[in-house]
């Protein structure tokens, strides 16, 4: 194959970038502890690991964000010091973040200029830029228009801008991080078909993720880190996804994969591995065993929340309502799915249903209640619970103890409060006990110990114990393994299937496909604000949604 | 990583420790704002006199004039008592995110309240004391008010409305002191005297320090006990961090900045009311216990200085304290000094200014004195797996 003779040929020549015996301390602790990781000329080299192995500490010491405590860069067969990452660009290292650092009203072209004008006297030479970018999209199959703004370009498109960028400035080496985090199944297809050409020009590309799925779809080799150390380096032809899972977490995962194509269809011949273990998303389909064979719950049963014809409308005056005429119900004992591109009113909706937007008319009910309009601390009264989609903006305080986050909602209430004075002890005697009972991993500190010294996955915990340690009904839950940990999304998949054997109705809003695929009884696809389908889970399968979070048929 | 147990024990003495740790870093840095700023004054006065001995004098002359004595330390106190209540106004509003530039009109509102009630109701002592306090506390509590309310329906930057309201506040209080409150026996826009019943008590009438300085105590307790022990402030902090968190556990972010504006304006108020209950005027020994009034020369500077205290003080109550004393002292012995080195007492105002600078670029002293940088620790990505523990 093509890609194993550049790798070959890529071993006697000098590799593109390299870091030796890499050695990174924050306040003692090793975020990377003698890393090693090489990618050649023509290479596609996936960095896999959990959230908090070392990734992010790598990249932005490669990308000259930090200056490494041991070790080296060579970049060519070289050794480089990086001061910043002006001085990486200028050795040939790109990166695209996870977030576009891109400025929304500035065109294409002004975006790639920034930084690395091209002049005429004391103007900018906007026109030479722009052949440059239309030379380089077609070389390289980036199709933007130089001349868009970028505010109104699809994130895919912002993305390939990004892209675009780094090549502008002459990269040999691309870092991706997390692309395919904002992008439909049809859209990570085609950046994978822009990561081929770019290999087939020579060029090295380093794919940060967590989806196993992708890294044997693209890589061709793969390194694994955990707990800032390389655990495993394979080529991807080596290695399969149960080999990865163990590599990454440290033990057996409780993987159950089913059919990718039909969908529905039972655990395989996998069976669990630990005693009570749910399905785990590591870009796998999924399905927890006590969940597939669960009954479909009281389905048939009275809806306890009904949602009928609910608008939003959205900020900024547009036409289109961010939230269009959206129905569905969910029963006691049932996890409703929404699945969705970023952006499609997935946001509005959680909003709506948890009084944080106002909705344009009544129209939710949760059991005899209507709950449309009401404030949210009047929801949260009525059972209502809320995992919201920005763990660190919406659901935590970060500068704030553990405890007083545990009780942001109910801190009004007996035992947490006498009359108007907070009781000091019995906060912490619960944060204690959810601490223990959720398996916060809040070291040292404990209870008092700030929730943003947490990691995200603990954060998360923090939340789920507060919103699920109260008398609930209905929860919402945005997003709610987002960027975390392989153990923490384990954990937080039991959690809510055990509040659906609880009979609580559950909203589970999700990117990932894959979770919603695991979780979710019925899912439905928001497409423009506009709920266009709703499938059973029997009849989801990937291709099926990703086409209708699409706006396909 | 440390094998250490993760729970700590419950000691008083374990929990004292860390906590008188964390106070001393908290100083550390104002603490050399101050002397770095003494510093350059000094050499500011070195290089305008061109003599090093008078920069050294004029210190001497300040460290007099406001510690030197008893009678020299009862002037700081005084002078600063107004001070620790408009810096916890500023610093109780900031705890809310909210940026409370009207504390010198919300002070003047307050003084005008005060001033009215003592001088048109007779009562005794016990009630009237009281009245004319409250009275002083709602003429700010309104004023304050206003511009919450207007951030919360609105939208309105409370910085501009609060600025705008300083000029309406004066001019308001010009009219009525040249007007319905004035005065009908003196010629000056001042009110009548306050009846002596509604008098801030004494504690040491030989030096006039009134008993103001220990309301400011008391009040700067019961802001830190509101804002750490009660669940309003703890809505009101939660506001001020994160409004979007505290809207999604349920708290009215616009009932907590009218809440925390109105009580800003409180604070600034009762300055108003130390101002004209406490402080003695027109003491002569025919008069030893001087008159109480309110006149159009009150242009105090107390509101506006307010927000270098509070930054100073860290928007803690009893760092407030501490800033407060640190102005009042330097106030009160400006005079001294320029008695004594002829060196003007404006050189303050420069050293106030130099110190907030220092503060607000902290960058600066941290560099000057080699500190590591306060963001260290949150510039760093997440330490952990979520299976790890967070090391700070």
């Amino acid at each position: 194959m093509a890609d194993h003779e550049a790798l070959d040929s890529a071993d006697t020549r000098h590799f593109a970038l390299e870091a030796r015996e890499v050695t990174k301390r924050f306040s003692g602790v090793l975020a990377n502890d003698r890393v090693s990781f090489a990618v050649a000329p023509g290479e596609v080299h996936a960095l896999l690991g959990e959230n908090g192995a070392g990734k992010s500490t790598l990249m932005n010491i490669l990308y000259g964000l930090y200056t490494p405590d041991e070790g080296e860069i060579l970049v060519g067969g070289e050794p480089a010091r990086f001061g910043n990452p002006s001085d990486a660009i200028a050795r040939g290292i790109g990166m695209v973040h996870q977030h576009f650092m891109l400025i929304p009203p500035l065109t294409v072209t002004e975006n790639i200029m920034l930084g690395n004008e091209s002049r005429r006297g004391r103007l900018l030479d906007r026109a030479t830029a722009a052949a440059r970018i239309t030379e380089l999209s077609r070389r390289y199959g980036l199709d933007v228009d130089p001349q868009a703004t970028v505010a109104d370009l699809s994130v895919g498109a912002q993305q390939r801008v990004e892209i675009l960028k780094a090549f502008y400035r002459d990269a040999r080496v691309l870092i991706l991080d997390e692309p395919t985090a904002v992008l439909t199944p049809q859209e990570a297809d085609d950046l994978f078909a822009i990561m081929r050409g770019l290999r087939a020009e020579g060029k090295s590309l380093i794919f940060i993720t967590h989806k196993l799925r992708e890294v044997l779809a693209i890589a061709d080799r793969i390194t694994v880190l955990r707990g800032g150390r390389v655990v495993g380096q394979a080529r991807a032809a080596d290695v399969t996804e149960h080999d990865l899972a163990r590599l990454m977490v440290g033990r057996s995962v409780a993987l159950y994969e089913r059919d990718g194509t039909a969908g529905g269809a039972g655990p395989s011949e996998a069976g669990p591995v630990e005693e009570g273990a749910v399905a785990v998303a590591l870009g796998l389909s999924e399905v927890a065993p006590e969940h597939a064979v669960a009954p479909p719950a009281a389905t048939a049963a009275a809806p306890l929340l009904r949602v009928e014809g609910l608008t939003v409308r959205a900020i900024g005056g547009t036409d289109r309502p961010a939230l269009d005429a959206v129905s569905f119900t969910i029963a006691p004992g049932e996890i409703f799915g929404i699945a969705g591109v970023e952006g499609n009113g997935q946001t509005e909706l959680a909003a709506a249903l948890t009084g944080l937007r106002r909705a344009d008319g009544d129209y939710a009910w949760l059991g005899d209640r209507e709950i449309t309009g009401r404030a949210p601390r009047e929801l949260i009264a009525a059972g209502v619970a809320h995992i919201p989609e920005d763990r660190q903006k919406d659901g935590l305080v970060l500068p704030y103890s553990i405890g007083d986050n545990l009780v942001l909602s109910t801190y009004r209430q007996s035992p947490f409060a006498r009359g108007i004075l907070l009781r000091i002890g019995p906060i912490r005697d619960f944060a204690r006990r959810l601490i223990d009972a959720f398996d916060i991993r809040a070291g040292r500190g404990g209870a008092d110990l700030p929730a943003g010294n947490l990691s995200g996955g603990n954060q998360q915990k923090v939340i789920i114990a507060r919103e699920l340690s109260r008398p609930i009904r209905f929860l919402v839950a945005a997003q709610p393994t987002r960027g975390l940990d392989v153990g923490s999304i384990e954990f937080i998949h039991a959690q809510l299937v055990a509040q659906r054997a609880e009979g609580r109705a559950i909203l589970l809003i999700s990117a990932e496909l894959d979770e919603l695929l695991a979780l979710a009884d019925r899912i439905g696809v928001l497409y423009r604000g506009r709920l266009v389908a709703t499938l059973p889970r029997a009849e989801a399968t990937w291709e099926r949604l990703g086409l209708l979070m699409a706006g396909g048929e | 990583m440390t094998g250490q147990a993760t729970t700590a024990g419950d000691g008083p003495a374990r929990q004292l420790w860390p906590l008188a740790r964390r106070a001393g870093q908290a100083a550390l840095v104002p603490a050399l704002a101050i002397f770095t700023a003494l510093i350059l004054g000094a050499i500011l006065i070195w290089l305008t006199t061109g003599s090093l001995a008078t920069a050294l004098a004029a210190y001497g002359g300040l460290w007099e004039g406001a510690l030197g004595s008893p009678r020299a330390l009862a002037g700081t106190l005084v002078r600063s008592t107004p001070y620790i209540f408009t810096g916890l106004a500023v610093a109780l509003a900031f705890k809310c995110g909210l940026f409370n530039i009207g504390a010198e009109g919300q002070l003047a509102l307050g003084a005008v309240c005060a001033a009215w009630v003592g001088y048109r109701f007779q009562m005794p002592g016990l009630l009237h004391v009281p009245l004319t306090i409250l009275a002083g506390i709602a003429g700010g509590f309104l004023w304050g008010m206003v511009p919450g309310i207007l951030k919360a329906r609105t939208g309105a930057h409370e910085v501009i409305t609060t600025i705008m309201m300083n000029y309406l506040a004066l001019q308001i209080v010009q009219i009525l002191l040249s007007g319905p409150l004035k005065d009908p026996r003196s010629v000056a826009s001042q009110t009548p005297a306050l009846a002596p019943t509604s008098w801030l008590p004494m504690l040491i009438p030989s030096l006039q320090l009134h008993s103001g300085v220990l309301l400011a105590v008391l009040v700067a307790i019961a802001v830190w006990w509101f804002l750490g022990r009660t669940i309003w402030g703890f809505e009101l902090r939660t506001v001020g961090v994160n409004p979007a968190a505290a809207r999604y556990a349920g708290m009215s972010v616009a009932r907590n900045v009218v809440g925390a504006m109105a009580l800003s304006g409180a604070l600034a108020g009762l300055a108003g009311v130390v101002e004209v209950a406490g402080v003695a005027l027109d003491v002569t020994t025919v008069t030893p216990t001087g008159n109480r009034y309110f006149g159009l020369g009150f242009s105090s500077g107390y509101g506006f200085d307010s927000i270098a205290v509070a930054l100073l003080g860290r928007g803690n109550p009893f760092g407030v304290i501490g800033a407060a004393l640190l102005f009042g002292g330097l106030r009160a012995g400006a005079t001294r000094m320029q008695f004594n080195t002829q060196v003007p007492g404006e050189i303050i105002s420069v050293i106030q200014a130099l110190i907030l600078l220092l503060i607000a670029a902290d960058v600066i002293v941290r560099r000057l004195y080699r500190l590591r940088a306060a963001t260290a620790d949150e510039a760093q990505p997440a330490l952990t797996s979520g299976w790890g523990e967070k090391v700070a």
